[in-house]
């Protein structure tokens, strides 16, 4: 499988929802797409939400910590803008609340009394249900003139064991309250989370255990009728080698001597240590890439779009990110 | 040129040696490779002679595969693999959360009054998905085994929290969880005295009170608050053994070792929790860096690249070309990642740091993990 783009149903899409196992780069490849989503459209607006407290994006983009309020945080190349929201529970909590109940003083002391930290806390799945809430408002949000305020939001999800009952906590919600406006608002949510306006990226590595999990969730979503996206393989380090070579390499068949001359031809003349410590790096790199082919024909199963990041050698920085978005855009990303 | 300053380097094998050491905790952020480095020590400890006992959270199922462990078992096993014949000897046990917290309850309640708690749906939901719940058991299970005065050393994995701070301060969220008084706040408001609450927030507490049952269910608070009821007697006993475990943390018997990868955000957490570990006072034995990219050909890599260059355009030996470059990108890889851990050392140069250079595959038996150890110990 090599990397096969980005489909017409997944431009239609207006969240994004990015998640991964733990490790992967799942911070960095929501923001790339989020600038990647905004590139070339003046007057795009693309919002990035993280939900998990970890400030996350303001580290990548370099800025000073988020509030819980959406504000710029980046222009896009050509056009285009990115905001940025980090959600945080307690404030979201209040703000569900008052939707339905009139707190006025109440709420504030409440939270002073760590109340509602508690009340966030007790019920696990509490948490996700003003996440999920939060997201629709921002997805649904339009202004006087009907149009939305975003065009795109992208969310940097829980990862990937976390995902499904993150994204489908609100079908509880719908059972729990037989009645009422929480009922309607989380039906609201379910109905969205569950539509084709919803995509469900998987940032993984080519490497065993982070594709064995993107396997697993995308099952997961299709079992719960949730809809997988394209799958965003990170950190694709340059193939170096022929490919008729890795094999041969691999398994220690490589002709030192041989490599020794052709380097001697060249003007490179090197020690025998040095010489068998090149051939070592090159086993261990062609192990690797057999490891990776390996790993890409497992992931062929899931049988999703999917798009190359190519590792970031200074490492992740705005500079890379938009590397990464340029990346993006070029397989198709709009 | 001005030698870049060296950090101390962690003598893997004198810790595991010191009769004194009783205690290995491995903490870092998910994804660095926290539960294969605890395996591995392990392994390590016990070939170098002695009772070793290794508390995996939660581990692949091929690390798991490798100890000999098939399935949650709740209770230390004996790893017995052939061609392992230990000086010392080595068991391991993955935490099953549920049934350490199901133990804890019948061995502090007593029958009677465990049966009421267990059955309670809110301690269904405590013990099983409560957020702070695999750290608040590991420390407890670390302090049974313990207590046991059956191992030389226990090494123990952490959970896959996503900060490795959360190993510490989860056992006190739960705490205040169990501890209730929010809970009868909710569930009582009127009785709750003392505090003056009900006549600071006035008709807004019953609001929320009404609200926050809404939203969470109205039986979910009628079920908590049976249960902290239930729970009430017990309460004492159960902060007592918490305390003693992090007593324990604290004891020169103790060692942590702070487990990242080169990657800003893995170092990022470990620095957090380096600066932590020194304000709990607490044992720091240093920091494991996995998966680092040593380079080893000793060969600058701008020379690399203009031969490499000089063979593609007599386009004769591509083979001997491809080497140079994976010599290149290799010293761009390494080259980054000191740069990281430089950064890091900076900021804490007391700290001890060991590399373990990256396998080329996945680790799936112990003679994978007998490996990683040798890395660890820098042999």
């Amino acid at each position: 499988m090599t990397a096969t783009g980005w489909t017409d149903q997944l431009a239609r899409a207006r969240l994004h929802v990015v998640t991964g196992k733990g490790g992967t780069g799942k911070t960095t490849a929501a923001a790339a797409l989020a600038v990647a989503l905004a590139t070339r459209r003046p007057g795009h607006r693309v919002l990035l939400v993280e939900i998990e407290g970890r400030q996350g994006i303001a580290q990548l983009f370099d800025t000073a910590p988020l509030p819980y309020a959406e504000q710029r945080i980046a222009a896009a190349p050509g056009g285009g803008e990115v905001y940025a929201l980090a959600v945080d529970a307690e404030a979201a909590l209040l703000e569900y609340l008052a939707m339905f109940y009139n707190l006025g003083f109440a709420g504030h002391a409440l939270r002073r009394m760590g109340a509602v930290e508690f009340a966030t806390t007790l019920a696990p799945g509490l948490r996700d249900v003003l996440f999920t809430g939060k997201l629709k408002e921002t997805v649904g949000r339009t202004d006087a003139n009907g149009r939305h305020r975003y065009d795109a939001v992208v969310l940097d999800a829980p990862p990937t064991g976390r995902i499904v009952k993150f994204l489908d906590v609100t079908r509880a919600m719908v059972d729990l309250a037989k009645v009422g406006p929480i009922r309607g608002q989380s039906e609201g949510v379910a109905k969205l989370l569950h539509s084709g306006d919803t995509a469900v990226h998987l940032v993984t590595l080519l490497e065993e255990m982070p594709v064995r999990e993107t396997l697993d969730a995308v099952a997961e979503l299709d079992a719960a009728d949730l809809r997988p996206g394209a799958v965003l393989v990170n950190r694709i380090r340059p193939a170096r080698l022929p490919a008729d070579a890795v094999a041969v390499a691999a398994t220690g068949g490589l002709d030192q001597a041989e490599i020794g001359a052709d380097l001697k031809q060249a003007g490179l003349a090197l020690a025998e240590d040095t010489l068998g410590d090149l051939v070592t790096e090159t086993v261990e790199h062609a192990t690797r890439v057999r490891a990776e082919l390996r790993a890409r024909g497992h992931l062929a199963d899931a049988d999703l779009p999917s798009l190359d990041l190519p590792e970031l050698t200074d490492g992740v920085d705005v500079a890379g990110l938009y590397e990464l978005a340029e990346a993006m855009t070029e397989q198709g990303v709009r | 040129m001005s030698r870049p300053y060296r950090p101390p380097s962690v003598d893997v094998d004198a810790l595991l040696d010191d009769p004194a050491t009783k205690v290995v905790v491995c903490c870092g952020s998910g994804g660095v490779g926290k539960t294969t480095t605890a395996a591995a020590l392990a392994v390590r400890a016990a070939e170098r002679g002695r009772r070793t006992v290794v508390l995996t959270i939660d581990p692949a199922r091929r690390l798991a595969q490798s100890l000999g462990l098939r399935e949650l078992g709740n209770q230390p096993k004996p790893v017995r693999v052939a061609g392992f014949t230990p000086k010392g000897e080595l068991s391991a046990m993955m935490l099953d959360m549920r049934r350490t917290f199901d133990d804890m309850v019948v061995n502090t309640a007593g029958p009677g009054r465990a049966d009421q708690i267990l059955a309670n749906p809110f301690y269904r939901t405590i013990s099983t998905s409560f957020s702070g719940t695999q750290e608040y058991m590991a420390m407890e299970k670390l302090g049974q085994l313990a207590a046991t005065g059956e191992w030389d050393l226990i090494v123990v994995d952490t959970p896959p929290s996503r900060s490795a701070l959360d190993f510490l301060d989860a056992p006190q969220r739960l705490s205040t969880v169990l501890d209730g008084r929010v809970i009868r706040m909710l569930s009582a408001p009127a009785r709750a005295s003392g505090l003056g609450i009900r006549k600071l927030v006035g008709a807004g507490f019953g609001l929320f009170t009404k609200a926050v049952s809404t939203i969470i269910g109205g039986q979910l608070l009628q079920d908590a608050s049976a249960f902290v009821q239930a729970f009430d007697s017990m309460f004492g006993g159960f902060r007592e053994r918490a305390t003693a475990t992090y007593r324990l943390l604290r004891s020169p018997g103790t060692a942590f070792l702070v487990v990242a990868t080169p990657e800003p955000d893995a170092l990022r957490e470990a620095s957090y929790f380096v600066e932590r570990l020194a304000a709990e006072q607490m044992p720091l034995a240093g920091l494991v860096v996995n998966r680092t990219h040593p380079v080893l050909a000793d060969l600058p890599a701008g020379r690399a690249l203009a031969t490499a260059d000089e063979l593609d355009r007599a386009g004769t030996a591509p083979l001997a070309s491809a080497v140079l470059r994976v010599h290149a990108d290799r010293v761009t890889v390494a080259t980054r990642e000191k740069r990281l851990l430089a950064r890091f050392t900076k900021a804490h140069p007391s700290v001890a740091v060991v590399g373990v250079p990256a396998l080329p595959a996945d680790v799936h038996d112990l003679g994978g993990l007998r490996e990683i150890a040798m890395r660890l110990a820098g042999v």
